[in-house]
């Protein structure tokens, strides 16, 4: 392209009379063009004003009295009320609490797990029993969250289940896992780690297979161990994706696994299974205070947000790769 | 260089390089003895992983047609035991399954048409350097992977549009994916050439028919991957069901299965005492059933996963290209 331009350019220029007449018509013919891309683009533009932006108009009701009849726009403005009834309310310390401790837990535990698998992955000699490991730990990727669920249920029930039984061969008592809230965090992360470990390794595969072998090799030469191999090359070759992935992480620190959790809430296990965003549903569309929860959940977006521009930044100074 | 000056190593090379058809020097000296206990110490950690990965799977798989009290005792680790069909011909009578199955393919099929024919569509417009307002256009779809009004308004917004207990309201709200525009467009800029489009033009293509007979034939593992993605997210969801449908006939399977599997099991679980004979044993029956419904509804996409893997995998490597 860059090539050809200046070629068309530089022809009239030679001759300015039908210099014009060209780039009218190239004009015409540019707008034209472009026409036909908007029009290409047109659905998904109509999509996100009407599914995205339109909702993003009516985040002003965390702000109002929203009621059906006013609508977004006309419903009287309360100023920061809904913010300060949460922030008092009894709920507010336990589930903002409990929101955090899922979040941090799952960041400690289901981040890293997924580099290791693909450090150790890619070590592998036998190209076989390497394609056979990602594809076996990538299935569960596949599994709806309902059906993980509906696994952990079987699996873990008190009365018939796999791990109650081994308990009890043990000589153990069985433990009622979904009943109890101590056991709410243990039971979502491992599950998390079991369901998309797998799958967050292939990027990392992906990543490692594009480092040069030459540094391996040379590496190997100068008589290097493998774990010496994986600290000094494969790690600081998959760093900037592994920053990126963090950043994107903390980014959705807040709203990853809200399904899970909404779940497998039992009566039982609220006290550590109600988080910002099963509460919003609860409060909002069970309970239909749809300004009141609004608010809740510009809260649960701004803490991410806010989440998001400073590690961004961290990340920028200590000099490393940044989503922008 | 010794090459040159010796001339046997040309008869005979020093090291079979090749082997294996890779360029790397093989440790052939000394196998580091550390290295060696990495290795065992690494395929130990992935079989473990394996298994772990394996074995809950398999068990649901033949506790879903062993008989009931054996697993209910704990007789059922490695094989079934007293085999029946019982669960699954349980299944195949129940009508909520079959009417969510429907229910899930419609939704399946249509919204995977729109979502995809719409991301592809966007994403090629925005991938050519030559459209005026592209960078505009790409942040206003970049804004929205960081922040969106909420669940709240969604659902408003949805009601206000009239789609509550509709098709619509299942396929719409979540259609074009801002991740999975970026890497269509990503995979636009990289294969389409420009070239290519200016000799179209030449030869008096527009931009439609360009799109349509050139760079559609050309983006297949694309379009492949798209449409592999949404299938699975479709076949999968849930949440836009529940919030959105109030007409259980309408449900997906999804929402059918949460019923089932974790709904009845959350309302019977708290109340052990008393339990008499019939209701032990329909509980028993109730477990078998569960076992069944979890294998029926993850087998397809089960048996589909060798064959979306390879896509998938070029998916990945697409999206940590961007």
């Amino acid at each position: 392209m860059s090539r050809t331009i200046p070629a068309r350019r530089g022809r009239p220029s030679a001759a300015p009379l039908p210099h014009r007449k060209i780039s009218l018509s190239l004009r015409m013919k540019r707008l034209s063009r472009a026409w036909q891309l908007y029009v290409l683009l047109a659905p998904a533009i109509v999509y996100i004003l009407v599914f995205k932006y339109w909702p993003m108009y009516g985040v002003q009701i965390a702000f109002k009295n929203y009621n059906p009849v006013d609508g977004f726009t006309d419903s009287p403005w309360v100023g920061l009320t809904h913010f300060i009834r949460f922030v008092n309310s009894y709920q507010f310390g336990q589930v903002v609490g409990n929101t955090l401790w899922i979040a941090i837990l799952g960041l400690l535990v289901a981040f890293p797990i997924p580099i290791i698998l693909a450090l150790l992955v890619n070590q592998l000699q036998s190209e076989r029993f390497k394609k056979f490991t990602q594809t076996v730990l990538y299935s569960p990727a596949f599994i709806s969250t309902v059906v993980v669920v509906g696994i952990m249920f079987v699996v873990l029930s008190p009365r018939s289940g796999l791990v109650n039984n081994a308990i009890q061969l043990a000589g153990g008592e069985p433990v009622f896992f979904m009943g109890s809230a101590e056991w709410f965090r243990p039971i979502y992360v491992i599950s998390d780690v079991w369901q998309n470990a797998g799958f967050s390794m292939i990027v990392y595969l992906a990543a490692l297979a594009a480092i040069d072998p030459a540094l391996h090799d040379a590496a190997k030469v100068d008589g290097a161990s493998k774990l010496q191999r994986i600290r000094h090359i494969d790690l600081p070759g998959i760093m900037p994706v592994v920053t990126v992935l963090f950043i994107l992480a903390i980014g959705n620190l807040l709203n990853v696994g809200f399904e899970k959790a909404l779940l497998m809430q039992t009566p039982l296990n609220l006290s550590s299974s109600e988080i910002i965003q099963t509460y919003v549903y609860h409060a909002g569309l069970q309970q239909a205070q749809f300004s009141y929860s609004a608010a809740i959940g510009l809260f649960n977006s701004l803490l991410n947000l806010a989440l998001l521009l400073f590690f961004n930044t961290v990340a920028r100074r200590a000099n490393q790769a940044t989503l922008w | 260089m010794s090459l040159i000056t010796n001339p046997r190593t040309i008869d005979n090379p020093p090291r079979p390089v090749s082997q294996g058809g890779r360029p790397r020097p093989k440790p052939t000296l000394r196998d580091r003895y550390g290295d060696r206990v990495f290795n065992i110490a690494a395929t130990a950690v992935l079989l473990l992983s394996i298994l772990a990965v394996v074995y809950p799977l398999y068990f649901i798989v033949i506790a879903s047609i062993s008989d009931p009290n054996a697993v209910y005792e704990g007789k059922v680790w490695l094989f079934p035991s007293g085999v029946t069909t019982e669960g699954y011909e349980r299944i195949f009578a129940d009508s909520r399954i079959w009417n969510g199955l429907g229910n899930t393919v419609v939704y399946t099929v249509l919204g995977t048409a729109i979502s995809v024919s719409t991301i592809l569509c966007g994403a090629y417009a925005l991938s050519r350097k030559d459209m005026p307002g592209r960078k505009i256009l790409m942040l206003l779809f970049v804004i929205t992977m960081f922040f969106d009004g909420g669940l709240i308004t969604k659902y408003l917004v949805v009601r206000d549009l009239g789609m509550l207990d509709t098709v619509w309201a299942v396929v719409l709200p979540g259609a074009v994916g801002v991740w999975n525009l970026i890497i269509a467009r990503s995979f636009f800029e990289h294969t389409v050439p420009n070239e290519l489009r200016e000799a179209a033009q030449m030869d008096g293509a527009n931009d439609f028919t360009f799109f349509l007979k050139m760079v559609l034939p050309l983006s297949k593992p694309l379009i492949m991957l798209m449409i592999m993605v949404h299938v699975v997210a479709h076949w999968n969801s849930f949440f836009d069901a529940l919030i959105f449908l109030n007409d259980d006939s309408k449900y997906p399977l999804q929402l059918v299965l949460r019923n089932i599997l974790i709904q009845s099991d959350v309302s019977s679980s708290g109340t052990t005492g008393g339990d008499i004979e019939s209701y032990a044993a329909a509980q028993r029956i109730a477990e078998l059933t569960k076992y069944a419904m979890i294998v029926v509804s993850s087998l397809p996409l089960m048996i589909a996963l060798p064959f979306m893997q390879k896509h998938f995998t070029k998916g990945a490597m697409i999206g940590a290209v961007k």
